[in-house]
């Protein structure tokens, strides 16, 4: 490929952040990915061209300031830096590390025309990993509204909307259904990728915002919505999540060693089952793995297992060019040792004689037309099929809203398909008073797109709490 | 509140050291959807060992609603058996079973005769999923609907993990956010004991490590 003369001045190449050997990192649960040393973020920084016009921020679904903030480190002003991040993104040490930044806001940055973009991202860790390791910075808060605001789950839309609720003054309640705050953070995405005490310290700035964070409380069971409604709250944010996960519905699937991606997340990151039985919760791994799903939950399995000590193949539908993770992501399972198997997918699940899962056979596949979602449909090869041995298999190809709350709650209308609750551009539900945001509403998406979202709900509720009566 | 558990691992033997006004970390519930409970006309209700508990709050829950309530309880052996004068006082008439007949009818089997001479309009089972099997099984020739509650595995208990997939007239379901009631009728139990024993050798160890510690990491024992 032919390359564009660099610009005189501007480094083409990205200031690459430091990380765990591959060798390494595999035997530990230790964060991948270290960080930059100040002098590497006052190298990359210097290599951002500071636009009039910014691209980057149109391509950020909070519209963070971007150059502003990346000005701010150039002088060395890291608590003005990282305010100006806040302004607008209350998970910033979350964001720096699992937003997808080459498909928005690097996507757009200007430098990338002529080499690689601005490490945006890695950037914003650095802020916001300097100000953890130099205290926190409470902002400054409206005046109470005297208005009170339910927010049903502690993930990243909640937490969004909590927090920017609780800085225009309202009085806000968080419900989380489990006993940790941090949703998908927490359950989800691994400590390599995400440490838990980043997850908690980013809680923590929210509870400094006056936010009351109650644990252990399932709307839809404990209290319903209605509620919620009649007990005081004027207005109702519901951040639910997607957390159903989906199966193959293929036969011998309930057999032992078959795990939901969810459920071996769970035993793994909250459980801490691979320190059975120092912890309570056991899992039982093997030798061989296969992970069934291409998305970055996907990874998170494969990378997991192979952390408990096990050779993981991942079975994918479809190719590698519609694998839906992170480029980064399958970059660092390839480095640690996983193995793809693409274009494959189960036909049914084989057992021993004690009902565990030992084999499962398989069924190759060719890319057909485009499907609705725009990508290539996998079809069948007839007389293709294979077995595979495995001692486990995850299965990581989705999850749906968790409908308790559709449920439980008469006249919030859900599409029937995919069991979202439905919403207008601002996060509006059928019911009055009452919002949604994140996965509950879009399905599995990304982190931040649920922030984006519990920022939009947050400025409607506001609205709506002024202008009511 | 009260809480009724029997200590057969860890986790039960743990929650045995706890005197009234001690603290769990965490609690939350309840979880599932809410018991049906309506005028069905006759109720059959029957519960085995721990589970007798939660069956007399259905017991005195359908009396309240007008039904005629007899009320089994049962349990492996006598001396596990309990809360049969509560039964009795809920319930229209009260059967006692075991599993070795050391006390009342020996199994369920004199189930049959009863359902022979009397008609049902509901059956209410909770217990060990072999026990909620054999009732399933012996009220189906009758065409009494009935309904078990399950309690699968689970992790979370709120439609998250997956674990506790139940297959119910040929679907799969979850324990936590479909149940816990299900059709006796429908359900695949033989599917269900396989899977709540799949972690059976690591409960075991769980438990006997715990015993061997003495007890309790905070150095109480039962002793």
């Amino acid at each position: 490929m032919a390359e564009a003369k660099p610009k005189p001045k501007i480094k083409k190449e990205a200031v690459e952040m430091p990380k765990q050997a591959p060798k390494e990192r595999v035997k530990n649960f230790n964060e991948v990915a270290l960080g930059y040393t100040e002098a590497q973020a006052l190298e990359e920084a210097s290599r951002c061209l500071q636009c009039a016009k910014p691209q980057c921020v149109s391509g950020c679904p909070v519209e963070v300031p971007i150059p502003e903030f990346i000005k701010c480190i150039r002088e060395q002003k890291y608590g003005e830096a990282i305010a100006k991040i806040k302004e607008k993104n209350s998970l910033p040490a979350v964001c720096g590390r699992v937003c997808p930044q080459e498909e928005q806001c690097q996507e757009k940055c200007l430098v990338g025309k002529i080499g690689q973009p601005v490490s945006i991202g890695r950037l914003e860790r650095f802020v916001a990993d300097w100000e953890r390791e130099n205290g926190f910075q409470t902002p400054e808060k409206a005046k109470p509204t005297g208005k009170k605001v339910a927010v049903i789950g502690a993930g990243p839309a909640g937490l969004t909307a909590a927090a920017d609720l609780a800085k225009l003054g309202h009085d806000v309640t968080i419900f989380e259904a489990l006993h940790l705050a941090g949703g998908v953070l927490v359950y989800g995405i691994p400590e390599f990728r995400l440490p838990k005490k980043i997850v908690q310290n980013e809680v923590n700035y929210i509870k400094k915002l006056g936010v009351d964070l109650r644990l252990g409380n399932l709307i839809g069971r404990i209290h319903t919505i209605p509620e919620l409604l009649k007990n005081g709250y004027d207005a109702v944010f519901i951040g639910s999540g997607a957390g159903l996960p989906q199966f193959t519905e293929v036969p011998g699937e309930n057999l032992g060693g078959i795990y939901s991606a969810n459920e071996f997340l769970i035993r793994v990151n909250l459980m801490k089952s691979y320190k059975f039985p120092e912890y309570d919760t056991p899992m039982r791994i093997g030798k061989h793995v296969v992970v069934i799903g291409g998305g970055n939950v996907a990874m998170d399995c494969a990378r997991s297992s192979m952390r408990l000590g096990a050779e993981v193949c991942l079975l994918y539908r479809r190719s590698r060019e519609e694998l839906p993770a992170r480029k980064e992501e399958i970059e660092n399972a390839e480095e640690e040792g996983l193995v793809c198997r693409f274009l494959a997918a189960p036909l049914r699940f084989i057992g021993d004689e004690k009902g565990w899962v030992k084999a499962m056979e398989c069924q190759a596949m060719e890319l057909g037309p485009p499907d609705a979602s725009g990508r290539r449909r996998p079809v069948p090869i007839p007389g293709s099929e294979f077995t595979m041995e495995t001692d486990t298999v995850i299965i990581a190809i989705g999850q749906t809203p968790n409908p308790i709350i559709q449920r439980t709650t008469e006249g919030l209308l859900v599409n029937p398909k995919h069991g979202t609750i439905i919403v207008d551009e601002n996060g509006k539900t059928s019911l009055d008073g009452v919002y949604a945001g994140g996965d509950v509403a879009t399905g599995a998406a990304t982190v931040i797109s649920a922030m984006g979202m519990g920022k939009k709900a947050a400025k409607a509720i506001h609205e709506y709490l002024m202008n009511k009566k | 509140m009260s809480f009724a558990f029997h200590e057969v691992g860890k986790t039960t033997k743990e929650l045995g050291l706890l005197n009234e006004g001690d603290c769990l970390e965490n609690l939350t519930g309840p979880l599932g959807n809410p018991s049906e409970i309506k005028n069905y006309g006759n109720v059959l209700c029957v519960g085995g060992s721990i589970m007798i508990a939660p069956l007399l709050l259905q017991v005195k829950a359908m009396k309240e609603a007008g039904n005629k309530v007899t009320t089994v309880i049962g349990a492996r052996i006598k001396d596990v058996l309990f809360m049969e004068e509560e039964a009795k006082a809920l319930s229209d008439r009260v059967y006692v079973a075991t599993d070795d007949g050391s006390k009342g009818y020996k199994g369920l089997d004199f189930l049959k005769e009863v359902l022979a001479k009397e008609k049902f309009d509901r059956c209410v089972a909770m217990g060990p999923v072999v026990m909620m099997k054999t009732v399933s099984d012996i009220t189906k020739p009758f065409g009494i609907p009935t309904v078990v509650t399950l309690t699968p595995i689970m992790i979370d208990g709120m439609g998250m993990c997956g674990v506790c997939r139940v297959t119910v007239g040929g679907k799969m379901l979850f324990g936590c956010v479909d149940g816990p009631e299900f059709d006796g009728h429908q359900v695949d139990f033989d599917e269900l004991i396989h899977r709540q024993r799949l972690f059976l050798p690591e409960e075991r160890l769980s438990s006997e490590l715990w015993e061997l510690a003495g007890g309790c990491k905070c150095g109480r024992s039962k002793a």
